[in-house]
């Protein structure tokens, strides 16, 4: 169907329900095929393939760190030599961090936002399929490269000099940075889309007080990546220019400085702790608020505390480089900032707490994730004070105690609720529900495997064992412990080898899943599972912050919209008053292909610095083309 | 869920007793410093174990504490509300107070770590991939200053300042049961200080990442009484040991013609190499290769045969020698005392 | 992904890190042979076999650095420059640029003030050495090549040859 049968003002009040739905789905729809889906520019769908992504290198890191404990498990073992060993690390750190936990909870952002704001698409549609595409590469390099014995062996911090020039032989490390240069690039465009998406395209009456946690949490996770995201880019970008052309911004002896690179990387290192968990701050609001069936206790509370600890998490990265020999001025300011974000995360507990008290829990599989999160994220939370102190940092500082704190945090703080929200939003995004009965057996295997996996760890940091060591000898007495440990994580593989059982079985034989399956209160279980292309046939409207508790039977919808274009509703960033139509893009290739481009310059960059010069310009083209004006008039309306 | 944690704590309980144990542990402390550091850390893990059972606690009652019948989302009363803010808001007071009690300590702790003392032994210690070397000052006497690779005598009860530097990457000074750790940097220079209070055997580890050899960089702190401390450094001053049998003696002139001088340095002989561990006294050390092996005839054979495949990427070359020269070569080593 | 595909060729060998070489290749590595008047000759059939891996394997080449300073070969050629020795950066090489003429040169010394450092190194090494000195006066640049040292610059990086352009006069000595 072409647009020219239609008027060219006509609105969605001209037609009937059935003949409007068939309307918006041949507008908002991606074609078949596959020049179809690589130029769909639907949020749901680059969402989809985001979440598919990243748990797909979640399953590869998590071979890499059986891999790890296979070789750590006996004293002298040689199941892994020191060079592949040390790529094996650093990879599994880069790809869970990089590629797992950042894109991982930036999908659920790009999928969910949009759904729980109450409109169309994603602001800057194109370039979230830009985003998705540059990710993958990224992701592809890093993996290819440890295929092939080239994969970076330098940690996932990469300090220089082990990374620098002269003792990082080969294009190990730049790898790492170029592949870091990826992911901030689709991290930021994600970041830009969700800070606009949030602020401009809320249904009309989603006042600031209305949002849903989880889109408040993505949105300070946004302004954070796009605060911390440049230091990184400044840090990589100044390696690789050490390394290829020559300069000296990391070499002591000709006015640079090795401590630099430190300080540059933490400065964003440590929110990038904060980007992985304040969206899983979100997750547990939102599943905590459905199945304690109350609303939650403390909303204010709960945004400001994500506030206070998004700008806390820029005042604490020296907290990395205690031992590095600081003047006692500045340790005592670091040791006492990160100190205190523990003030905003005991808020956040003590809220949920509260909720579930006051509350009528049902234990279904996303509130069971989330009691083991509580668990387990207290205990990293209370070591991440413990390493906060100075002089406590000076002993536990690089061992298998910093190990096991910062597992605790990432797996107990951002994985538990991720799972639990994937059991949640599962029915949204696939429209059948996951098995109850294997999720409570993935929720104890985990737990129970997690918690056997990693507590040791504390024990075997203050007994002397430091990280990144590929061996050990008999006479450390590790071995015991370690052997311990590399059977819990046998535990712990069994849960995730279920979960993804069960995930992928749902897919094609799980019960088909209603509207809203959890009678939750948000605005993305006000339409079909999964929702249609336009996501909302009318645009709702809201009047309170449990539109669906609120007016459980019909929602108020806005009108008015076009329909020979994707149209949507901007509105005012404070009290979400509508101020205007806006068209959405429609699909295009040329982020593909844009995509391509760039990969190509930032890979051959690592060969040539000339390689920037030339490749720019098939960027250039490929950008002129996707921007290239359509010729049709802005609505003025 | 929580019987996860049994068999954890009585590993906790397991390990002070288990004997020798404790020459690398934060938890055997037998230092000034890490004495202290050790009671820091018992009292952050006592705070935190109560903080957390007392989550535990709320949680538990919260999930499981009885309600009335019914299933509709409630409305809320604001009193009710205010009254459970009100709780948050007192919890919250309470984790600034221990929070800041916590950070009060710990910056006491900071001030109780350095002491200024005048009769400290100063060493200069520099990192390298992936070994040790120690100098001993003397600023009056020069002709006292000795290089001990891989291994620290310290008088007890003497505070010890360690200047620490490194040429090549990042390392770091860790030496758990004596005190915490110091990163040695290229193009800085740091210092730690620390007092063993007991006589004993200690081992430290690099604990920053430094490339291929990371797990195989350690070295032993050795404490002893004054006396025999003093009558190490006499011997440690004195020049290497001269071949008392033909099989030593064709071994000095294998090391001094072969490729072993290039590196290594023998006082009182023509081999004087800078760029490997200075082995005037290496059978005086306990551990060869940055404790890999401990020191035997056999094990300085084995070592000398085959770096590459006991310490893969080490800097130590694979020197071809023929049998003899290699069981000559590995005597002359193992009587340099 | 053009770059991609192109990535396993480039990476097949340069960045291997065989770390231990079996005794009797290094000895096989020994036996090369040369012209009568000692410049140019074959090289030992292991070293092509082997793929010739210390012109461009990246951690060899690195080694090599590394040994150029650890072996003191900067008393005389400085970083590449030459002072008492001859320069590499000029491109005009006196026993020609072949990796045999530079190994014989390093192995046996050469008169006029080379010593023979066949004895003080192992022939891993020396060919770790002959691989970085080729690649000083490369007349083009290697990807796999080493960059800057961590040290005061004294010359481009190796990986930026022809390090010297247009540098047409022969040396003076």
């Amino acid at each position: 169907m072409s647009t020219s049968d239609i008027a060219p003002d006509a609105r969605d009040t001209a037609l009937q329900e059935k003949a409007l739905a068939e309307r918006l789905a041949s507008l908002w729809a991606t074609p078949r095929g596959i020049l179809g889906a690589l130029s769909t520019v639907d949020h749901k769908i680059i969402g989809r393939r985001y979440i598919v992504t990243a748990f797909i290198f979640l399953l590869l890191g998590g071979v890499l760190a059986l891999a790890i404990r296979i070789q750590l498990a006996r004293p002298e073992n040689r199941f892994l030599g020191a060079d592949i060993y040390n790529q094996v690390f650093t990879v599994h750190g880069s790809n869970m961090m990089f590629l797992f936990a950042v894109p991982v909870m930036e999908a659920f952002g790009v999928y969910l936002v949009p759904l729980m704001v109450g409109t169309r698409n994603i602001a800057f549609p194109r370039l979230n399929a830009f985003s998705y595409w540059i990710y993958l590469a990224g992701g592809i390099t890093l993996w290819a490269a440890l295929a092939l014995d080239m994969g970076p062996d330098i940690g996932w911090f990469a300090y220089v000099p082990l990374s620098g020039p002269q003792f990082g032989a080969g294009k190990r490390a730049d790898i790492w940075a170029q592949m870091i240069t990826f992911t901030e690039l689709s991290a930021l465009a994600v970041a830009v889309e969700i800070v606009v998406t949030v602020f401009k395209q809320r249904a009309p009456g989603m006042s600031l007080d209305r949002i849903p946690l989880f889109v408040w949490s993505m949105l300070v996770t946004s302004f954070l990546i796009i605060m911390a995201m440049p230091a990184i880019m400044v840090a990589s970008t100044t390696l690789i220019l050490d390394r290829l052309v020559g300069t000296h911004f990391y070499n002591p002896a000709e006015g640079g400085d090795v401590l630099l690179w430190q300080h540059l990387f933490w400065f964003f290192g440590h929110p990038e702790v904060y980007i992985i968990f304040l969206p899983a701050v979100g997750m547990v609001s939102s599943i905590v608020t459905t199945f304690a069936r109350r609303p939650i206790v403390g909303y204010l509370p709960l945004v400001l505390a994500l506030f206070a600890t998004g700008i806390l998490a820029f005042g604490l990265w020296v907290h990395h480089m205690f031992v590095v020999g600081l003047p006692r001025v500045g340790e005592s300011f670091f040791t006492a900032s990160s100190m205190a974000i523990a003030v905003p995360n005991g808020i956040q507990i003590f809220c949920w707490l509260a909720t579930l008290w006051d509350g009528r829990p049902q234990f279904r599989t996303p509130l069971l994730f989330v009691v083991a999160f509580i668990i387990t994220f207290v205990i990293g939370g209370l070591t991440g004070v413990m390493v906060a102190s100075v002089p406590l940092d000076t002993q536990v500082h690089d061992t298998y105690f910093v190990v096991a704190h910062f597992h605790y945090v990432l797996i107990g703080g951002a994985v538990f609720p991720l799972l639990g929200a994937v059991y949640y939003w599962y029915p949204k995004i696939v429209g059948r529900m996951m098995n109850e009965r294997l999720g409570r057996w993935v929720v104890a295997l985990l737990f129970v495997g997690f918690n056997l996996t990693f507590f040791p760890m504390h024990i075997l940091g203050l007994i002397g064992m430091p990280r990144r060591v590929y061996t050990y000898g008999p006479e450390m007495h590790w071995g015991g412990l370690n052997l311990f440990v590399s059977l819990s994580a046998v535990i712990l593989a069994v849960g995730f080898v279920l979960f993804f059982y069960d995930a992928i079985r749902s897919a094609f034989s799980g019960e088909i899943a209603p509207e809203n399956p959890w009678g939750a209160p948000t605005l993305e279980w006000a339409t079909s599972s999964p929702p249609p292309s336009c996501n909302f046939e009318r645009i709702p409207v809201v009047s309170g912050s449990y539109p669906l508790w609120e007016e459980p039977h019909a929602l108020s919808v806005a009108t008015g919209l076009r329909i020979n274009r994707r149209e949507l509703l901007v509105t005012s960033i404070s009290d979400a008053s509508p101020q205007a139509r806006e068209s959405s893009p429609r699909n295009s290739i040329w982020p593909f292909l844009a995509a391509i481009a760039s990969t190509v310059m930032l890979l051959s960059s690592i060969f040539s610095p000339w390689a920037v010069v030339w490749g720019s310009v098939p960027i250039a083209v490929t950008l002129i083309m996707w921007f290239w004006p359509k010729g049709t008039p802005e609505d003025i309306s | 869920m929580r019987s996860g944690f049994k068999p954890l704590l009585g590993a906790v309980c397991a390990f002070p007793l288990s004997g020798c144990i404790g020459w690398q542990s934060a938890l055997s402390p037998h230092g000034a410093q890490s004495g202290s550091l050790l009671r820091l850390i018992w009292l952050f893990v006592v705070v935190c174990a109560v903080v957390w059972i007392l989550v535990i606690v709320v949680l538990a009652v919260a999930l499981f504490r009885r309600r009335p019948i019914g299933n509709e989302p409630p409305l809320l009363e604001p009193s009710r509300e205010s009254r459970l803010n009100g709780i948050i808001a007192a919890a919250t007071v309470m984790t600034v107070l221990v929070i800041g009690t916590l950070t009060l300590v710990s910056f006491v702790a900071t001030r109780g770590l350095d002491s200024a003392d005048e009769n400290v032994l100063t060493l200069r210690m520099r990192g390298f991939q992936w070994w040790w070397e120690i100098t001993y000052l003397d600023a009056s006497r020069p002709d006292r200053i000795f290089l001990s690779p891989n291994e620290i005598h310290v008088p007890v009860g003497r505070p010890v300042r360690v200047r620490l530097s490194a040429d090549d990457v990042i390392h770091s000074f860790w030496v758990p049961s004596l005190a915490g750790k110091k990163d040695l940097i290229p193009g800085r220079d740091n210092a730690i200080t620390f007092t063993a209070t007991r006589p004993g055997v200690y081992r430290g580890q690099c604990a920053e990442f430094c490339g291929l050899q990371h797990a195989h960089m350690a070295f032993l702190v050795i404490a002893e009484t004054p006396q025999s401390f003093e009558a190490w450094r006499r011997s440690q001053i004195a020049e290497a040991a001269s071949p008392s049998n033909d099989e030593e003696k064709r071994g000095q002139s294998v090391f001094t013609v072969k490729a072993c001088a290039a590196c290594h340095t023998v006082r009182g002989t023509s081999a004087s190499g800078s760029l490997g561990p200075d082995l005037t006294h290496v059978a005086s050390r306990r551990y060869i290769a940055s404790g890999l092996l401990e020191t035997t005839r056999g094990s300085l054979a084995a070592w000398i045969a085959d770096p590459q495949t006991l310490k893969p990427g080490s800097n130590m070359p694979s020197v071809p020698l023929s049998s003899d020269e290699l069981r000559d070569v590995s005597a002359y080593m193992a009587s340099l005392k | 992904m053009v770059s991609l595909a192109m990535l396993p060729l480039a990476a097949c060998q340069r960045e291997q890190r065989s770390l231990r070489l079996d005794p009797p290749i290094e000895a096989a590595l020994d036996d090369v042979r040369t012209m009568a008047n000692g410049i140019g000759g074959a090289p030992p059939k292991v070293y092509v076999a082997l793929g010739r891996p210390y012109e461009n394997n990246a951690y060899d080449l690195n080694e090599g650095k590394r040994l150029y300073d650890w072996f003191g070969c900067t008393g005389c050629h400085a970083h590449g420059g030459g002072n008492t020795g001859p320069a590499f950066l000029d491109g005009w090489w006196q026993y020609g640029s072949d990796p045999v003429s530079i190994f014989v040169s390093i192995r046996d010394g050469r008169p006029a003030g080379m010593p023979a450092f066949g004895r003080y190194v192992t022939t891993e090494e020396i060919w770790q050495l002959t691989g970085y000195v080729q690649t000083i006066g490369a007349y083009s640049s290697k990807t796999a090549a080493p960059s800057r040292n961590d040290e005061m610059q004294s010359r481009p990086s190796e990986n930026r040859a022809p390090a010297t352009l247009g540098a047409l006069q022969p040396p003076s000595r």
